[in-house]
């Protein structure tokens, strides 16, 4: 083991930090989607069209700003008023029109609602961006690179994902945790998130929860789109790539576990960048064995809680 | 299918004796029989009032960036020949399915597309699976099908089919084609690495490399394996393996947004500067990734087809489509464009074949299906051949990337054209096990170079 580790010490090393930065982008992706879950015991496929259509926004924005002339530094807070704007344009119609009017039938009908909008903001997103590669690589070409030591050669990574992919999901767990236990908005949606009757009883507006915590979802989907367009060629499809992904995080976590988002993005991230270095075959279903080990020893996701069935 | 002659109309019942159910249901089913084998049963079938051309390529999914420029052509393409009068003075007209859904999917909409469509040939299709699957289809129903586009080897290695053709070549050649290029241009290489997409092309077209690789150049040192999948958006972590394992080659036949993404963030990281790069399908990225790939890395486009070829046929032909595809599209046309149009200009050819061979008379399915064997036809950069096995011979462009003003994108210099027969498997023969006979023999045999002519 000592002689494994003196051999592929400085590999590990690479691969953590490869890990942190998958983790990171993982995070963001899954993160929305086990908040609405946790909300509106909702499964909603359309999370990924949300992602999709958040790093379309953010990337024809970013062109926009190239051609406009104005100063490049703007493609940041462009990330985010890509996301603010899907959120808001998406988020309360979708939550409104289509999954309050059917919250009181079988969950399998909102989830096939869920999908067929799937479909349909697939057909949108071609119409709207066509089907060639849409790039923007502002903000990644800004920040340059940083060399990494690595024995006595160095390893170039960009700064955007060493820093500021990790960076922007970690401020998001500590302001969600915040969010959520330090504010009366935040506990409000603790309590819906517990038990929305009781909630109810309490003088909670449960309805308007559910609303706020959808648009915020679907925010959370655009946001993790818009981070990831500067290094990715977004093509019709990476929605459904994304949400695969995006229901292991959210099972292996526990449904509605912020925290456990955060943690279960890690164990991921880590867990293909380890693969990539030491056995490249297992990198595909490294997310997958994950959710089934922790789902085996804790059904309910790493920190999920038991719920009593009421009859 | 025949069709009915107005000039006689029977009125309905007219002397027939009453039809009890037994009655009806055998009579269906005598039509019906009727119906499927009426398109071959008939000796000397009338000039259509159009050829009808079903064609399955990708319209949505990560592999529509392939499928819709191909349908573009096809669009384009069939317009000008309509303007022209057609085929024999017969107009086509396109009846587009997507391969999008899946295997099932395009199977069903083949079954549609011969026996409710009624359409005279099928262009099917872009994915392996789908043609591996619809090549027994078009014997089973005897419909001629043109496999347009897919890549698999295996098609006509394991099975013999009278209805299905390849208008272009197959994954042989056109991995081949880059390992001579590499192996005449950079000789010394003794390390190397793959980044494939892990799915049946990711993987058999390594197989066909490494296989050709350890005959030709037996002692390369394989540093990595790597088979991210499908529809990855990042490979920063494979980067990072690749740039601390320094490998002289990197080989890739990648595709897509997913290859546009791969050249993007090594570009970014600088693994261009350190390792070669082998990208056998990167012509189709190119316009895209613009100046992110660099000079000196070596690129392909699944057969000759680059707007700059260095000789075509006809300069003029490939000219007037460049410029036209990109006038009412907006962009330069790719690979699968090339591919459809040597799917319509060989149906083009093998009509008037036939129709010559019957001395002006429109030809019946088996007469058609006669003619694409042997069949020589022009493509927008040279000529193709159909083998008597129905396996398309066509040249391959393998060429470095270099930057010119001319362009905001790299361009190929130092271009080798290699002759279609001279790199594909022999009929009758397995890849894996011919791929073994190689010898270094063929690298004496390749053409010279080309470099770019501004």
């Amino acid at each position: 083991m000592a002689d494994w580790l003196a051999q592929n010490g400085l590999l590990l090393g690479l691969a953590t930090l490869d890990g942190l930065s998958n983790a990171a982008a993982i995070f963001m992706v899954a993160v929305g989607l086990n908040l609405v879950f946790g909300v509106l015991r909702v499964l909603n496929v359309a999370h990924g069209s949300l992602y999709a259509i958040g790093g379309y926004t953010a990337a024809s924005l970013g062109l926009l700003l190239a051609a406009s002339g104005l100063p490049d530094w703007l493609a940041f807070p462009l990330l985010l008023v890509a996301a603010l704007l899907v959120g808001a344009v998406l988020g309360p119609p979708i939550e409104k029109l289509l999954l309050r009017r059917t919250r009181q039938h079988e969950p399998v009908l909102q989830l096939l609602i869920t999908f067929a909008l799937f479909m349909i903001l697939e057909d949108l997103q071609k119409l709207v961006w066509g089907v060639q590669p849409v790039v923007n690589d502002t903000p990644l070409r800004l920040l340059g690179t940083v060399d990494v030591p690595f024995g006595a050669d160095v390893i170039p990574f960009t700064t955007y994902q060493l820093f500021v992919l990790p960076g922007v999901a970690l401020v998001t767990l500590v302001g969600l945790a915040w969010f959520l236990r330090r504010t009366l908005a935040g506990r409000m949606i603790v309590a819906v998130t517990a038990d929305a009757e009781a909630a109810r009883a309490m003088g909670i507006d449960a309805g308007r929860v559910m609303l706020l915590t959808f648009t915020a979802g679907a925010a959370l989907a655009a946001l993790g789109g818009a981070l990831a367009s500067p290094t990715v060629s977004l093509v019709p499809g990476v929605g459904a790539q994304t949400i695969v992904l995006s229901f292991a995080v959210v099972a292996t976590a526990g449904l509605g576990q912020v925290e456990g988002a955060a943690l279960a993005a890690l164990l991921i991230g880590l867990g293909r960048a380890f693969a990539v270095y030491f056995e490249p075959e297992l990198e595909v279903v490294i997310p997958y064995l994950i959710m089934v080990v922790v789902l085996l020893v804790r059904p309910q996701g790493l920190f999920g809680v038991v719920e009593t069935r009421r009859i | 299918m025949p069709h009915p002659n107005p000039a006689a109309p029977l009125a309905p019942g007219a002397g027939l004796p009453p039809l009890g159910r037994r009655g009806v249901l055998q009579a269906g089913l005598a039509a019906g029989s009727l119906l499927l084998a009426g398109r071959t049963a008939q000796a000397q079938p009338s000039r259509p009032q159009e050829i009808k051309i079903g064609i399955a390529t990708y319209l949505s999914g990560p592999a529509s960036v392939f499928g819709v420029p191909g349908r573009q052509a096809a669009e384009m393409l069939i317009d000008q020949l309509n303007a022209e009068g057609g085929i024999g003075g017969v107009k086509l007209r396109p009846i587009f399915v997507d391969e999008g859904p899946g295997v099932d999917h395009v199977v069903g909409e083949f079954r549609r597309l011969a026996q409710s469509e009624d359409v005279d040939l099928i262009f099917s299709a872009i994915s392996s699976a789908d043609c591996l699957a619809c090549a027994p289809l078009a014997d089973e129903l005897k419909r001629l099908t043109i496999l347009w586009d897919c890549g698999t080897q295996r098609i006509f290695e394991e099975a013999r089919y009278d209805y299905a053709f390849r208008t272009q070549a197959n994954a042989t050649p056109e991995v081949l084609a880059a390992l001579l290029y590499l192996l005449k241009m950079k000789p010394d290489f003794r390390s190397l690495a793959v980044v494939n997409q892990d799915y049946a092309w990711g993987r058999d077209s390594w197989d066909i490399w490494r296989t050709a690789m350890n005959t030709l150049k037996p002692g390369v040192r394989v540093v990595a394996e790597l088979f991210p999948r499908f529809g990855a958006t990042d490979y920063s972590t494979e980067i990072t393996r690749l740039l601390a394992l320094r490998p002289d080659v990197v080989f890739s036949t990648t595709w897509g947004g997913d290859l546009d993404t791969l050249i993007r963030q090594s570009a970014d990281r600088r693994l261009f500067e350190r390792s070669t790069f082998v990208l056998p399908l990167a012509e189709s990225s190119m316009e895209r990734v613009g100046k992110a790939l660099p000079a000196g890395h070596i690129v392909g486009a699944r057969g000759d087809h680059w707007f700059l070829h260095p000789n075509p046929r006809d300069p003029e032909l490939l000219r007037r489509f460049t410029n036209d595809f990109r006038q009412r599209f907006g962009a330069y046309p790719i690979y699968s464009c090339h591919h459809m149009a040597q799917a319509i200009f060989a149906t083009k050819a093998a009509y008037e074949k036939a129709m010559q061979a019957k001395g002006g008379g429109w030809p019946t399915d088996a007469e058609l299906a006669q003619a694409f064997r042997g069949l020589e036809f022009p493509s927008l950069t040279s000529t193709v051949r159909i083998r008597e096995d129905g396996q398309g011979l066509e040249d391959q462009i393998i060429g470095t990337t270099m930057a010119t003003d001319a362009y905001p994108f790299p361009v190929m210099t130092d271009m080798v054209v290699f002759k279609g027969e001279s790199i594909t498997t022999p009929a009758g023969q397995k890849s894996a096990d011919w791929l073994k006979t190689l010898t270094p023999a063929m690298l004496d045999q390749m053409p010279q170079p080309i470099a770019y002519k501004p």
